[in-house]
C-alpha cells in the first residue's frame, strides 16, 4: 500500500518536473499569444479551453509549472542554506549570539507566515527578487528549528571535541559520523519545506502579491482565471488541481521516506 | 529563562513571562518593518498622500503635519502610543481613519472565523477521537486519506470547487459576497454558507490529526493498560479512564484551531471576495496603503500570538508534569 503509494507520488513528481523542464516543447502555443477566442471551452480551444484573452491555458500551466516549482526549489536552497548556517553559529558561538539568533527567530516564527510575507512585500514592493527573499527568510527559520538541536548535538560530542584536540580535519567527522545520522531528518525536513513552499508560493500569487502578469505561476493562473468559474468554465481549477498533484507526490515521496528511515515524527 | 537560575524555580510564572516578552517582540517586529521600510526606500508618505502634482510647500507642510520630519525612533513610539489607545494613524489610500476602516472588517472577519469555529471543531474533534477509538478501521483509514488530500490542497481550490458545485451548478448561494449586507440574517446565512464550509474542509484535516495523536497518546498510558488488564469494558475506558484526561490536549487543540482559522480566513475571503480583514489587508497591499497593512498585520499577528499562548498556557496548567521545573529542557 505504501509502495504503490510510493511509485505513484514519485512517477507523478516526474511527469510535473519533465513537464515544467520540456514546457518550450510540449507546449502548442507561446504562453502570452492569443489564439482562441475568450473563454473557448476546452476541446474548441485546446485542451484545457482557453483564458479570458484567448491563451492557451494548456501553455500556460505547463509554462506555470516553471514558475512554480523553480521558486519552490530556489526558496528552499536558499533557507536551508541560510538556516542551516545560522543553526551552526549558534551551536558554535553559544553565548549571546544564540540567544540573539533564536530570539529572533522565535519572534519572526510566531507570526503567521502569509501576515509576515504580505507586510513585507507591502513595503519592500512585489517583484521575484523581493519574494523569493522574503520567503526563503521566513522559511530558513523552519529549517533554523529543526537543525538546531542537531547541531548542538555535533558541537557537544566528544569525538569532535577529541578530533579538534588530535588536530584532525572537523570536515571528516562531520560527513563521516555526523551528517550520516542527521541527513534522512534533514532531508525529510527539506522535502516538506519543498512542497509547503509550493503552497506558499501559490497562495501569495493567488493573493496578487506572487509572480507578476503578464507572466504567471500556477497560483496567478487561477487568480487571473477566478471569474470565470462564476461563468460555469472550469479553468481556474486545471492549475489548482495541479498545485495538488505536486504536494501530494512530493508528500507521498517523503511519507515513503520517513517510513523506510523510521524518523521520529517530529517533523511538522 | 537565564535569570531562572538564580531565583526559587516557577516554571509558570517564567513561561509567562518569556512568552509575553517573545510576543511583544514578534508584535514590534511586524509594525516597526513598516516604518524601517519606508524610511530606507525613495518617496514617504506625504508623497503618496498628494501624488505627484504636489507642490513641495504642500509637501513639507503636511510632513510638518504628519510628524516625517521627526527622527524614526520618535515616529514609531508616537505611532505606538497612538495604537495602544486604538489609533493607527490615517489610510494612506482614503484619508480616513484606519480604525475606523478596520473595525467593520474585522467584525465580519471574527463573524466568518466565529462561525467556522462552530462547525469546524465539533466536527473535527469529533472525528479525531473516532477515529483514535477505531483505530485501523476503515473509518480511521478514510480519515487517514481525506486528511492527506486537504492537507496537500491549496486552500482557493476548495473554495472555486464549492463554487462551481453549489452557487454555478446548482444555484443554491451566491458566489460572491457582494450581495446586500444589510439583508438580515437570511441574506447572511447565504453569504456565509460556502465560505464557512470552505474553512471547514481545509481546517479539519489538521484539526482531526491533532486530536486522533492526542487520544491514542492516552489510549496508550500505563492507566488504561492498568485498566483492561482488570477487564474493564472498552466502553467504560473509554469514557471514564481516556477522555477526561485527553480533555486538556483537546482543549489547547481547539484554541489552536482557531488561530489557524484565523490565518486561513485571508484566501477565503479572496475567494469569496468577503468583505474582512483579510481582503482589506490584501487589497492594502495592492494599493501600498502601509498605515492599514501595518495596522492589519498587527491584529492578526496579536490575535494568532495570543491564541498559541494560551494553547500552551493552558498544557502547562493543567499537565501537573509540565508545571514542575525541567533543568535545561526549556526552549
Amino acid at each position: 500500500m505504501r509502495n504503490a503509494g510510493f511509485i505513484l507520488s514519485i512517477a507523478g513528481f516526474a511527469v510535473l518536473v519533465a513537464a515544467a523542464l520540456l514546457a518550450p516543447i510540449l507546449a502548442p502555443h507561446l504562453p502570452s499569444e492569443p489564439v482562441y477566442q475568450p473563454y473557448a471551452p476546452p476541446g474548441i480551444g485546446g485542451l484545457l479551453g482557453a483564458d479570458s484573452l484567448g491563451r492557451d491555458m494548456l501553455s500556460r500551466i505547463l509554462y506555470g509549472l516553471r514558475y512554480t516549482l523553480g521558486i519552490a526549489l530556489l526558496v528552499s536552497v536558499l533557507a536551508a542554506g541560510a538556516g542551516v548556517t545560522l543553526a551552526f553559529l549558534a551551536a558554535f558561538r553559544r553565548g549571546w549570539t544564540d540567544l540573539l539568533i533564536g530570539r529572533l527567530i522565535d519572534a519572526v516564527m510566531s507570526v503567521p507566515q502569509i501576515i509576515f510575507a504580505l507586510v513585507v512585500l507591502a513595503v519592500a514592493g512585489v517583484s521575484l527578487t523581493t519574494l523569493v527573499l522574503t520567503m526563503a527568510v521566513l522559511e530558513a527559520t523552519l529549517f533554523y528549528r529543526v537543525v538546531r538541536p542537531v547541531a548542538g548535538d555535533i558541537v557537544a560530542m566528544d569525538y569532535v571535541e577529541v578530533a579538534r584536540l588530535r588536530g584532525e580535519g572537523l570536515g571528516w567527522y562531520l560527513f563521516r559520523e555526523i551528517l550520516p545520522n542527521a541527513a534522512p531528518t534533514l532531508i525529510a525536513e527539506f522535502g516538506i519545506r519543498i512542497a509547503y513552499a509550493v503552497l506558499f508560493i501559490s497562495g501569495l500569487s493567488f493573493l496578487g502579491v506572487g509572480v507578476q502578469p503578464p507572466a504567471a505561476d500556477l497560483g496567478g493562473l487561477v487568480r487571473e482565471n477566478a471569474l470565470a468559474i462564476s461563468v460555469g468554465q472550469l479553468s481556474p481549477l486545471a492549475p489548482a488541481v495541479c498545485i495538488a498533484l505536486i504536494t501530494l507526490s512530493v508528500n507521498g515521496i517523503v511519507d515513503w521516506f520517513i517510513h523506510k528511515y523510521s524518523i521520529r515524527a517530529e517533523l511538522g | 529563562m537565564l535569570a531562572s537560575a538564580t531565583h526559587r524555580p516557577a516554571p509558570i510564572r517564567d513561561f509567562v513571562v518569556s512568552r509575553v516578552v517573545s510576543g511583544l517582540v514578534s508584535l514590534v517586529l511586524i509594525t516597526a518593518l513598516v516604518f524601517v521600510g519606508t524610511a530606507l526606500l525613495p518617496g514617504d508618505t506625504a508623497g503618496a498622500l498628494l501624488g505627484q502634482n504636489a507642490t513641495p510647500a504642500a509637501l513639507e507642510a503636511l510632513r510638518r503635519d504628519l510628524g516625517l520630519d521627526q527622527p524614526l525612533v520618535q515616529r514609531y513610539l508616537v505611532w505606538l502610543a497612538g495604537a495602544l489607545r486604538g489609533d493607527f494613524g490615517t489610510s494612506l489610500a482614503s484619508g480616513r481613519a484606519v480604525s475606523e476602516v478596520l473595525l467593520p472588517r474585522l467584525a465580519n472577519s471574527l463573524l466568518l472565523a466565529g462561525a467556522g469555529a462552530v462547525f469546524l471543531l465539533p466536527i473535527a474533534i469529533g472525528g479525531g477521537i473516532l477515529a483514535a477509538i477505531w483505530q485501523g478501521s476503515w473509518f480511521d483509514r478514510l480519515i487517514g486519506f481525506t486528511s492527506m488530500l486537504f492537507l496537500a490542497m491549496p486552500a482557493f481550490l476548495v473554495g472555486y470547487i464549492l463554487i462551481y458545485v453549489f452557487a454555478v451548478r446548482l444555484g443554491w448561494f451566491p458566489s460572491m459576497s457582494v450581495a446586500p449586507f444589510a439583508g438580515g440574517t437570511r441574506a447572511w446565512a447565504q453569504i456565509l454558507t460556502l465560505p464557512v464550509i470552505s474553512l471547514v474542509i481545509i481546517g479539519q484535516a489538521h484539526t482531526m490529526k491533532l486530536t486522533r495523536t492526542a487520544i491514542l497518546s492516552v489510549l496508550a498510558s500505563d492507566y488504561v493498560l492498568m485498566a483492561e488488564i482488570k477487564g474493564i469494558s472498552r466502553r467504560r475506558i473509554i469514557l471514564r479512564h481516556a477522555l477526561p484526561n485527553a480533555l486538556s490536549p483537546i482543549l489547547s487543540i481547539s484554541i489552536l484551531t482557531i488561530a489557524y482559522l484565523i490565518v486561513d480566513v485571508v484566501v477565503i475571503e479572496i475567494v469569496f471576495s468577503y468583505p474582512g480583514l483579510g481582503k482589506l489587508m490584501v487589497d492594502s497591499v495592492a494599493y501600498r496603503d502601509l498605515t492599514v497593512v501595518q495596522a492589519c498585520g498587527l491584529l492578526f499577528a496579536l490575535v494568532f500570538i495570543t491564541m498559541n499562548f494560551l494553547a500552551d498556557l493552558l498544557a502547562m496548567l493543567v499537565n501537573p508534569r509540565q508545571r514542575v521545573p525541567a533543568r535545561g529542557a526549556a526552549a
